[in-house]
């Protein structure tokens, strides 16, 4: 292996123990980049076959049973297994700790556990899907889950209970980190913006995963021991499920976003190299997101049977909480506005989650405004918001910053034209798949339905196209990225010329992450004209 | 929009169905106009101001309280102009006019039961008259389902355990798809049928057609059968000398509890009293009335709520056979 | 913060990570990652916090689905809490309370560097968390002798009951709800009992071993914090549960 390799936190210690015992933050990081790109994959492999599905109006390719356990598996594990952990156990275990100053996480034997809790999590639900499978939709309503369904119902909530704890883990590392490990002069208006935003996903973490916990283990204890919270002939309330339910799932879209935005941030500003304009509102607006995302879940629930009056409340909250957003949107759109632009791959990640996440958000405006939610509630425009932001929006941001910190945590650069042709077919690929979804949603065709009207199928067959063109675009990375770690160009410790303390240490990063303990003496984003700014 | 080869609108055939589409072009403009504006910034700036030489930065510019404000306050108002019409929607969605037409519907797995109140039953499909607001009272035998009917923009979920109401009037005659809209298990693509709504004259042709649809006997009438097949007679009786409350007049009165609380008799009252009666024990009267959850079928239950609701005050206890 | 972190600027920000700065050298507790002995006790001890606040999260779904049903079963919630043993009930929550003081005062022994106040009062804590368990023991056994464990035996006919001890004007299925949740928040809560008790066996070994002193005791502290949280919960549990139906007669009346 190469010198900056073999003095890095890759090179040493030697053997599998080494890496499955570490408590290094950065190593952890690169176990949770392989097993969320295991789950990826197999999330992907269940949409292909959703996709393939609807290419005909009739259900002819998979039994009604079959097709009901692909789109449910496909939801469980691409928010659970993959979303969810993506940006926060990837790049902020790497980033968190050398971005604010310090040798490591509060918590480094937590750290480790978060991730074999995870793989547990992830053992046991794959024990559901290959025992019986799993039918209930990603959200487990009930009675459907605790009485009706035949799968693997039980086994799979309790997959998701334990894999709710290395959530739950990761977020209260985070927290004490940021709270207690700032390198001196490391103010939290120093901070970078990435790490404001894991603080306020840490602060949804830790307040909403234990609700969905216990939630679950409800629907297990209901239908294990026949407990009766959810049963209609006991005078339980189904409803009350949803409640619970959304409580958390709400926030987690957060937990899924509000990273996503961290990286955006700080991609903005170094492919600018400028400040992020509106930092304070930048700063402010993530944890306004993840307060008010606590307050909305109820405009899951508007045809539900729920209350006019609470969902008036949902409804207006919901309306608000698209505010912050829209002011993160300006804020980076201004920080172009004179920067000094560079035209890399990670310039075309930020162009197209700027297009599609705005998409996404603004589609969410549709389904807060109560009256028009009957008419797009449970259709295809439900799915077509959520996948707008949570891939056009998340899985870009996740994309970028791959690509932007790639040089940091593997000393190799990656093929430059690949990766932009890579993140062109992502938003060609996407668009030409969800587009149709919104028209097709507005005509009423609703979720989770393997058959329908005939006249509907054009708009499918485009779908199932663009899902092509979108796997193209993400099976390229695997390639060009694995190639760059046997043939790749070795990387300097500043390949973008970028700001940040991550920057400042080598290529990749030494175990104790600095051989000198930093002192922080200047605002983030630093880029002075009269600095020198070195490339390399 | 709807003939045309390639169409974005379900049929307009509801009373609501216009404002239902304006609200969304209102909402889709508004959006329009930000992403074009957001991308065209974005990307104008990415070319205008790319870097011409590898150590360039960009210009020294922190912020703006002035645009942070227009930026956050104009979004604002126009999201709240979208709450409120959304809200106003909602709310004359929620509310049936007085006059509305009855039909009772309730969802299992995996099929659509209708019972119009003079006696007409259907599966998967419903018949309505145009010009009249029609209002639904919908259950579940067993999971949560969604009657959704996309060309009269209306939706409403059924679920077990309660009652829930949509209404909608139709406007243009014509046959509209009908979907479960709540994932309800192996058959959910398939609980789907068909909304037909004729001019009024045929709908009465057809309602008293007894050879489509089995039964002539309304449900009212079936309820009072029910009634008494159940025993129910024996203590709810009309003159007051049973040992239950006097049911005449009390659909949609206030009813003082036992424990103080004072609620409405709607359907769900009616329903709960039959099905767990002791949750809800009349002032002045004894928990003595024997709990008919797991007995009576939520569409047995639903013609017992329609008898009920033809008792009125004054009159003694008796329902018109239509 | 800046302050105490600027404070320390001298003292670390020339020196190597491998030597750490006196403190590293001084206590061999004080792990890699932090610079000051006080920095891991703040860190560990808000660590602690935040999980709490997680656990009340947790118990708080729980605690919705109870409000909820109380609301609307007020009547079944007083009749199923009137079947509970309010003094086996009354007797765990005094059983708790003293742990948690034996488990102050065992945090205290380790703060000033009593090695055997520690064990003794940890034994203590130990065994009054392990009393509570087997009165819990108790009184599921009696529950499932009165057939009121959910499910199929739920009210089952008995000799002594011919009707199953609800009586069929009693709200036996929304009783069942009661118990259900019952069943569900004790049976949580009895999980962390065990869990804390592991955790002081675990707490107990180390002291035994003297690894707790005036200048290092962060595990028992955040431990005992644990400790009395698991206590409070069963403190609102015992009300809830147990009290509501204390004033209805033999017969429910």
């Amino acid at each position: 292996m190469t010198d900056n390799i073999s003095r890095s936190y890759l090179g040493a210690p030697h053997g599998v123990a080494a890496w499955l015992l570490t408590k290094d933050h950065k190593r952890i990081a690169m176990l949770y980049l392989i097993s969320i790109t295991i789950f990826f994959a197999l999330g992907g492999i269940f949409a292909a076959g959703i996709r393939l599905e609807l290419l005909t109006p009739k259900g002819d390719l998979w039994t009604p049973d079959m097709y009901n356990k692909l789109f449910t598996l496909h939801g469980v594990i691409m928010i659970f297994f993959f979303l969810i952990p993506s940006i926060p156990a990837t790049l902020g275990n790497f980033l968190l700790p050398i971005m604010v100053g310090a040798k490591d996480l509060a918590f480094p034997r937590i750290n480790l556990l978060s991730w074999y809790i995870y793989v547990a999590g992830a053992l046991t639900t794959l024990a559901a899907v290959f025992n019986g499978g799993l039918d209930t939709g990603w959200t487990f309503y009930t009675p459907y889950s605790s009485i009706a369904s035949e799968t693997a119902v039980t086994t799979a909530a309790i997959g998701v209970f334990i894999t709710g704890f290395s959530s739950i883990l990761t977020g209260l590392n985070f927290i004490v980190t940021v709270h207690r490990m700032r390198a001196p002069g490391m103010t939290w208006f120093r901070l970078p913006l990435f790490v404001w935003a894991q603080y306020a996903t840490s602060l949804v973490m830790i307040l909403g995963t234990p609700v969905i916990a216990i939630t679950v283990l409800l629907v297990g204890a209901e239908r294990a021991f026949h407990f009766g919270f959810f049963d209609p002939r006991l005078g339980g309330d189904p409803v009350l499920f949803q409640h619970l339910f959304w409580f958390y799932s709400h926030p987690a879209v957060y937990i899924m976003i509000l990273p996503g935005m961290g990286v955006m941030s700080e991609l903005v500003a170094a492919v600018s190299r400028k400040q992020v304009f509106g930092y304070g509102f930048v700063a402010f607006s993530s944890l306004a997101i993840a307060i008010l995302g606590f307050l909305v879940w109820g405009h899951h629930l508007f045809v539900s049977s729920q209350s006019i009056y609470a969902g008036l409340v949902f409804s207006i909250i919901t309306m608000l909480v698209a505010v912050p957003s829209a002011v993160k949107t300006f804020n980076w759109a201004a920080t172009m506005y004179k920067g000094s632009i560079m035209w890399t791959a990670t310039t075309f990640w930020v162009l197209g989650f700027m297009g599609l996440f705005t998409i996404g958000g603004l589609t969410g405006l549709f389904l807060a405004s109560m009256g028009l939610d009957i008419h797009l509630t449970d259709t295809y425009f439900v799915v077509a918001h959520f996948h707008y932001i949570m891939v056009g929006g998340a899985i870009m941001a996740y994309m970028g910053g791959l690509h932007f910190w790639w040089p940091k945590m593997t000393g190799k650069m990656y093929n430059e034209p690949g990766a932009i042709a890579s993140a062109i077919l992502v938003f060609v690929g996407f668009n030409l798949t969800f587009f149709p979804q919104f028209i097709l949603g507005y005509m009423g065709m609703p979720r989770r339905y393997h058959a329908y009207p005939e006249e509907w199928q054009v708009l499918n067959v485009a779908s199932t196209l663009g899902a092509s063109v979108l796997f193209l675009g993400y099976l390229l990375p695997a390639f060009y990225l694995t190639w760059s770690l046997v043939k790749g160009k070795e990387a300097p410790a500043n390949p973008w010329g970028a700001k940040g303390l991550e920057w400042t240490v080598p290529s990749p990063p030494p175990t104790f992450n600095f051989d000198e303990d930093p002192v922080v003496d200047e605002p983030a984003y630093n880029y002075k004209p009269t600095r020198e700014v070195h490339v390399g | 929009m709807s003939s045309s080869p390639f169409p974005l609108f379900p049929p307009n055939a509801s009373s609501v169905a216009t404002e239902m589409d304006l609200l969304y072009l209102f909402i889709a403009a508004v959006s329009a106009f930000f992403v074009v504006l957001v991308a065209a910034l974005v990307f104008v700036f990415a070319v205008k101001y790319r870097r011409r030489h590898p150590d360039e930065v960009g210009a020294d510019i922190h912020g703006s309280l002035a645009l942070e404000l227009t930026w956050t306050v104009i979004p604002f108002i126009l999201a709240m102009v979208m709450f409120v019409w959304g809200a106003d929607l909602f709310f004359r969605l929620s509310r049936p006019p007085a006059d509305a037409m009855e039909v009772f519907v309730v969802g299992k797995q995996w099929m659509w039961k209708v019972q119009h109140p003079e006696g007409k039953r259907e599966i998967n499909e419903l018949h309505v008259p145009v010009g009249r607001p029609v209002r639904i009272t919908l259950g579940s035998e067993d999971v949560i389902h969604d009657y959704s009917i996309p060309a009269m923009r209306v939706k409403m979920d059924a679920v077990p355990g309660k009652l829930t109401t949509l209404w909608f009037e139709p406007t243009v005659a014509g046959t509209y798809h009908l979907f479960c809209a709540e994932y309800c298990g192996t058959k959910h693509s398939g609980m789907i049928g068909q909304v037909i709504a004729m001019a009024p004259q045929e709908y009465e042709a057809w309602l008293s057609d007894a050879g489509t649809g089995a039964g002539g006997v309304s449900a009212a009438a079936n309820g009072e059968k029910l009634f008494s097949e159940y025993a129910c007679v024996t203590c709810h009786k009309g003159d007051g000398s049973g040992r239950g409350p006097i049911l005449n007049g009390v659909f949609g009165s206030q009813v003082k509890l036992a424990d103080g609380r004072t609620v409405t008799a709607d359907e769900n009252y009616i329903r709960e009293s039959v099905m767990t009666p002791t949750a809800k024990v009349v002032a002045g009267f004894q928990p003595i009335m024997p709990p008919f959850q797991g007995t009576i079928s939520e569409e047995n239950l639903i013609q017992i709520i329609a008898y009920i609701k033809t008792l009125k005050a004054s009159a003694p206890a008796a329902a018109e056979k239509k | 913060m800046a302050h105490s972190q600027a404070a320390s600027i001298g003292a670390h920000s020339a020196t190597s990570h491998g030597a750490g700065g006196d403190e590293h050298a001084q206590n061999p507790n004080l792990q890699h990652h932090f610079y000051s002995m006080a920095q891991q006790l703040e860190a560990s001890t808000l660590g602690m916090w935040v999980f709490l606040v997680t656990e009340i999260m947790f118990f708080g779904g729980m605690f919705m689905a109870y409000i909820l049903y109380r609301h609307l079963y007020p009547a079944a919630w007083q009749l199923g809490s009137h079947h509970l043993n309010v003094s086996l009930g009354a007797t765990n929550t005094i059983v708790l309370i003293c742990s948690s003081l034996t488990m102050a005062l065992a945090v205290r022994s380790a703060q000033v560097s009593s090695r055997k106040g520690q064990i003794w009062f940890l034994i203590l804590t130990i065994v009054f968390g392990s009393a509570f368990l087997v009165v819990k023991y108790f009184e599921y056994a009696e529950k499932f002798e009165h057939h009121l464990v959910p499910g199929p035996t739920f009210n089952m006919p008995t000799e002594e009951y011919p009707n199953g001890i609800i009586a069929p004007d009693q709200e036996a299925n929304h009783q069942q709800l009661f118990f259900s949740l019952y069943f569900m928040l004790t049976g949580v809560h009895a999980a962390h009992m065990v869990v804390g008790i592991v955790l002081m066996l675990v707490i107990l070994a180390m002291a035994i071993r003297g690894r707790f002193s005036a200048s290092y005791y962060t595990p028992v502290e955040i431990s005992g914090l644990y400790w009395h949280f698991v206590d409070i919960v069963w403190i609102f549990l015992f009300p809830l549960l147990y009290l509501l139906g204390a004033h209805l007669g033999a017969h429910g009346g």
